[in-house]
């Protein structure tokens, strides 16, 4: 384990930038925090989170695939895909850390995503343990420890000091280049620090929550549960769930005439869209109540029945600081499934 | 502190199941915290009992789930409005979006509804509960062992600042006191941002729209939004489009919303309460209520049903399209 005063965070981010491209949360104008590219004179935000979720680094909302002409019978491929650059996404919580094994099952299992996995390939995370959570926060309820933040290195803060542990080559590789400006150390500190976040979250009012009731094989018994009526009779369809969700990770392709070509383009879908797997034959989800559904079950039910029992939510609380009508994973978790009542 | 309390409401609404007025209740369910509500229909006293709040966090504005609830309700639905929800009320009414027969409307007298961020920028983040104490909020939070005071008028939404009226346009039956229209100040930021040159404004809502995320929410939310299906969703219609391809489109999207809710919009403020990114949408809406109020003569959306309004009214009083270039052109 390696330390560095914060004094010296400055020094630490330069040294960073100067191979790659570092982004971290910085506080924006309307008082929350949004990744941006760090400068000289970058300021490095104290929020507990992002609104949008660091999944933008390796899956960004809109992305280009291809261009093709068509010049009389034959049709001409542009393969547009370049070597991403090499960036460095720091202050990342421990669980948008874990939101990229979800998506990296998706987008990594063969054949893989190539725009996916270049990105993925180039970009190294420096994970940053908790330190305030608060009552949105249930991380805990995936088995995923905010005091222990994986990546490709960790990083605890103290009031006064920052603490690395690489992970990984990648990780370990990036630490070296720090070795000027950070010093060896014991894990004393680090330990403090660690029961200090776990006794806060003794405190978070959503400790108790269960993934009991979910999981695999749990479709025939939760996809006609009456409560859906109810849980979704007043959602708006808005996606605004979806698109600050870490791990949703639906996409649209599309082609966009340019008038002398075409270009074929990605974008983030929502299962809350009424256009959503829209097929020849129409539809497959025909009222709000069944895409409301889509959402929970992928995460709860379908995603861990494909991938060995883990839960497509992290827990990051998102959701449900952001759905303009308050309703959430918790919220349905509550009512149908193992909490039932509690 | 809401005048109207939770069991006035509770009260009113058992009474109208009861006696068969009507059949559902459209109001604010009571969430995982004690200021995420989530809109919703009950059917009895003791589903109302066990689930129903009303408190400084009821801001959402139920009038445009009427034209989804009221459709499908078997019998009336009573719906509680505070006195900015009527005017989408009868904005909706106007436009034939619902069937005034099977609704019930109660208006409930309003103080001004909380904006939580606001809260949490004074208390800390980590809310633990939140009560009402007279003029005040009472916050516990995780982190502080005292409870904090805050006074409500300090953390009031932004639309419930620049409230513009307290008196119901529709209704019909009313609990508590009825109040006054109010001389507000919404359109002093509107003002502020005429007055920039047209590269600083342009620099102001660049930085406002960059953060959008095309959630649609404010679109979704708005009670003047109510076509069945949006262009911009329709993959048919050649202009469907699910995401900000650039920040040009995005202001776009933007700005032909704002035109298709001109003289339509209410400035009831859901647009701005839902955005998940902060972006005060409704300085766009103001901005063409404020311009048709100079050209046209003051008219409120909503305020009367079948009123017409001014963009779709001739008279010949009606300014000429050249005064409205010169004003621009003097706007540059
Ligand atoms: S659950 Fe909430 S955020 Fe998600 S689509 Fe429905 S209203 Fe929007
Ligand atoms: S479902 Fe909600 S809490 Fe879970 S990861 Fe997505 S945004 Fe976070
Ligand atoms: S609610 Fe906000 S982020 Fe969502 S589409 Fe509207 S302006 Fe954009
Ligand atoms: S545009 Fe905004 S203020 Fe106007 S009616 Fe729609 S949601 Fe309300």
């Amino acid at each position: 384990m390696r330390k560095c005063s914060l004094e010296k965070i400055n020094e630490i981010f330069a040294a960073i930038a100067k191979n790659a491209a570092l982004y971290l949360p910085v506080d924006r104008t309307d008082g929350s925090a949004a990744y941006k590219k760090w400068e000289e004179g970058t300021v490095w935000s104290n929020a507990l989170n992002t609104v949008r979720s660091p999944k933008d680094f390796f899956f960004p909302q809109t992305e280009d695939l291809m261009r093709f002409k068509t010049k009389g019978k034959t049709v001409q491929l542009e393969d547009i895909r370049t070597e991403a650059e090499a960036f460095v996404v720091f202050g990342v919580r421990a669980c948008d850390v874990k939101s990229f094994d979800i998506l990296d099952r998706v987008f990594l299992t063969e054949p893989a995503d190539s725009f996916y996995a270049n990105r993925r390939n180039h970009g190294v995370i420096v994970s940053l343990a908790c330190t305030r959570p608060v009552e949105t926060c249930f991380c805990k309820t995936f088995g995923i420890d905010p005091s222990a933040p994986a990546g490709d290195i960790s990083a605890w803060k103290t009031e006064s000091d920052i603490f690395f542990e690489a992970n990984t080559e990648k990780g370990k590789a990036l630490l070296h280049t720090l070795s000027e400006l950070t010093e060896e150390c014991d894990d004393g500190a680090v330990a403090e620090q660690k029961a200090k976040i776990n006794a806060v979250m003794e405190k978070l009012p959503l400790k108790d929550l269960s993934t009991k009731g979910f999981g695999g094989g749990k479709t025939a018994e939760l996809f006609d549960a009456p409560e859906w009526d109810e849980l979704s009779s007043a959602c708006l369809g808005c996606g605004t769930c979806t698109f600050v969700c870490p791990t949703c990770q639906c996409y649209d392709i599309k082609d966009f005439n340019t008038g002398n070509g075409v270009i074929r383009f990605r974008c983030w879908d929502s299962c809350m869209y009424s256009d959503f797997t829209k097929m020849a034959h129409g539809n497959n989800r025909l009222t709000q109540k069944e895409r409301f559904r889509q959402r929970f079950m992928h995460k709860l039910v379908y995603y861990p029945e494909n991938n060995d029992g883990l839960f497509s939510c992290v827990g990051c609380g998102r959701c449900l600081a952001k759905c303009p009508i308050s309703m959430n994973i918790v919220k349905v978790m509550k009512k149908i499934g193992g909490n039932k009542g509690e | 502190m809401q005048k109207i309390t939770r069991e006035q409401l509770i009260a009113k609404a058992s009474e109208l199941l009861s006696n068969g007025t009507v059949s559902q209740v459209l109001g604010w369910g009571k969430g995982e915290f004690d200021y995420d509500v989530t809109p919703t229909l009950f059917s009895s006293a003791e589903e109302l009992e066990n689930g129903f709040v009303f408190n400084d966090f009821c801001g959402a504005n139920f009038s445009k789930y009427l034209v989804s609830k009221a459709a499908k309700a078997d019998g009336k639905l009573l719906v509680f409005l505070k006195p900015c929800d009527t005017y989408s009320f009868n904005q909706l009414l106007t436009e034939h979006r619902f069937d005034r027969e099977k609704v019930y409307a109660v208006g409930i007298p309003c103080e001004g509804m909380a904006d939580i961020s606001k809260v949490k920028a004074i208390s800390g983040d980590g809310i633990a509960s939140i009560n009402a104490d007279g003029d005040n909020l009472v916050v516990t939070t995780l982190y502080e062992d005292a409870p904090i005071t805050i006074a409500t008028k300090d953390v009031l939404a932004e639309r419930c600042i620049n409230c513009k009226s307290k008196k119901h346009v529709a209704y019909d039956e009313l609990m508590g006191e009825e109040g006054e229209v109010l001389a507000s100040n919404r359109f002093d930021e509107v003002a502020r941002l005429e007055a920039m040159t047209a590269d600083e404004r342009f620099a102001f809502w660049q930085n406002e729209l960059s953060r959008c995320i095309r959630c649609n929410a404010c679109r979704d939310a708005c009670p003047a939004c109510t076509c069945e299906k949006c262009v911009f969703d329709n993959p048919n219609s050649g202009v469907e489009n699910k995401s900000p391809a650039n920040e040009f489109e995005e202001k776009l999207f933007h700005i032909i919303r704002a035109y298709h809710v001109a003289g339509r919009c209410t400035d009831c403020g859901e647009c701005s309460r839902v955005c998940p990114q902060n972006i005060p949408l409704h300085l766009l809406n103001r901005k063409f209520i404020k311009d048709i109020n100079e050209f046209y003569g003051e008219y409120q959306a909503g305020e009367e049903v079948d009123s017409r309004a001014p963009l779709v009214n001739y008279t010949t009083e009606d300014l000429e399209p050249g005064e409205v270039f010169d004003r621009g052109d003097n706007n540059a």
